[in-house]
């Protein structure tokens, strides 16, 4: 656990215990997330990651032991992209069902561009492949106030590219003293310091 | 750029849902048509003599409405469950109730008010008198909201099954009874040329009391199953 961040944690998780299917997941895992902190849990296939992000971010709310205390309204980005293939991506993002906030369009049009999305705004997406599905959920980064991310795979079907962008975005959200909790099998390439939370072997560093 | 308030997001809501429906009219016209067929098969069966429907139109025009009502119920939060928008719903920090308040009140507005301003049709094809098809429409718009609000507790709590059609029919059928017996009361009251007003005002009360309850149970039933 980082000593050098300051004040309250924007999420806490105290003594947390998972049983599946008979198995034991992860038992008595503790850790608090600050402000400029970048956490990258890591695990196999199976390992509970995804169990352990919707417990975190409040989906999960039973049938686990432990708490969650959250300071600040995370934004999760989760497996399935929350995008309407009647919709065009601006008008998922302008309408979009987690209520985050109001939109303009030019806020879109700058998101969605940052995304490569730009001249996709008004087509309807169920002509978007499933990359750019993903793509359009990730404009919500760029759109989004919230301190804290929570991204489970947020990489899934992202070209090389994409990926690079997206992991410099991560660090500058962190920079700028926000948070990331993010589950990916791939090592991140960012400038700033990464936490690994493994759920084989507990918490390293 | 602050978040939405409550009614601003329901709003939002509400324009999503009418604006997805548009985008599919034949999920719209489904139940529409499965309403004509199901009404022009009662003649087939019955024998087509008029005073014989005359008797029996209140019923079946009743049992159709919510059969295509309970056809439809099924999918309001389906999709949104398939593209993972329901958990971003749930997580949003505007009230869960208003939300699916919005999203019963779509699904009334594309289904019940559209089968009751139709009704009049079916209601001359099956012999109905004239005089108690504004009853029959009224009685129709408030009944239907009542099965929507109560399909959409039904589907709330199926939305996480594969195949939630067949439980959610077990599930809300019972429930659907009060207003299939007062609904049908006020046609036939209307019919016979009694005040058919009581039955309205006990349709009334039940759909006051329905939006009051449904959408706490709604809420709850969506919370279940994006935690299931």
């Amino acid at each position: 656990m980082s000593s050098s961040a300051a004040g309250a944690p924007l999420l806490a998780a105290q003594s947390l215990s998972l049983v599946r299917g008979g198995r034991e997941l992860f038992c008595e895992l503790s850790v608090e997330v600050h402000g400029g902190q970048l956490w990258q849990i890591e695990g196999s296939n199976g390992a509970g990651k995804t169990s352990l992000m919707r417990i975190l971010c409040g989906l999960s709310r039973y049938g686990f032991e432990g708490e969650v205390l959250r300071s600040v309204t995370p934004l999760y980005l989760g497996h399935q992209p929350a995008v309407k293939a009647l919709l065009s991506p601006r008008e998922n993002l302008q309408w979009h069902v987690s209520g985050e906030g109001l939109y303009s369009n030019e806020q879109i049009d700058t998101a969605l561009a940052r995304v490569g999305l730009c001249g996709y705004e008004d087509v309807p997406s169920h002509t978007l492949s499933a990359g750019q599905h993903r793509r359009v959920n990730l404009a919500r980064l760029f759109l989004s106030e919230a301190r804290l991310w929570l991204l489970d795979e947020p990489f899934t079907a992202i070209d090389k590219q994409g990926v690079d962008e997206t992991q410099a975005l991560l660090a500058s959200h962190v920079d700028g003293g926000g948070a990331v909790v993010m589950t990916s099998h791939q090592p991140l390439q960012v400038t700033c310091n990464v936490h690994t939370l493994n759920l084989v072997h507990g918490v390293v560093s | 750029m602050s978040a939405p308030h409550t009614g601003q997001f329901c709003a939002l809501l509400l324009r999503r849902q009418l604006l997805l429906a548009m985008r599919r009219p034949i999920e719209m016209g489904n139940p529409l048509l499965f309403f004509t067929m199901v009404i022009v098969l009662f003649p087939l069966g019955l024998g087509p003599a008029p005073d014989k429907l005359a008797i029996f139109a209140p019923g079946v025009l009743w049992i159709t409405a919510l059969l295509s009502n309970l056809l439809t119920s099924d999918a309001v939060f389906r999709s949104d469950f398939d593209d993972g928008s329901l958990e971003q719903l749930v997580l949003a920090p505007q009230p869960l109730f208003l939300s699916a308040l919005a999203y019963i009140l779509a699904h009334w507005l594309t289904t019940g008010l559209l089968l009751a301003l139709v009704s009049p049709i079916f209601a001359l094809m099956l012999n109905l008198p004239v005089s108690a098809l504004g009853t029959l429409i009224v009685s129709l718009l408030l009944g239907t909201a009542v099965l929507s609000l109560l399909g959409g507790i039904g589907a709330a709590l199926t939305v996480g099954l594969k195949r939630g059609g067949v439980l959610i029919s077990l599930l809300i059928l019972p429930l659907y009874l009060p207003v299939l017996i007062f609904g049908t009361a006020a046609v036939q009251a209307a019919v016979t040329g009694t005040p058919s007003g009581p039955y309205l005002a006990i349709l009334g009360a039940m759909l006051s009391l329905a939006i009051a309850l449904a959408p706490l149970a709604i809420a709850a039933g969506l919370r279940i199953s994006i935690d299931a």
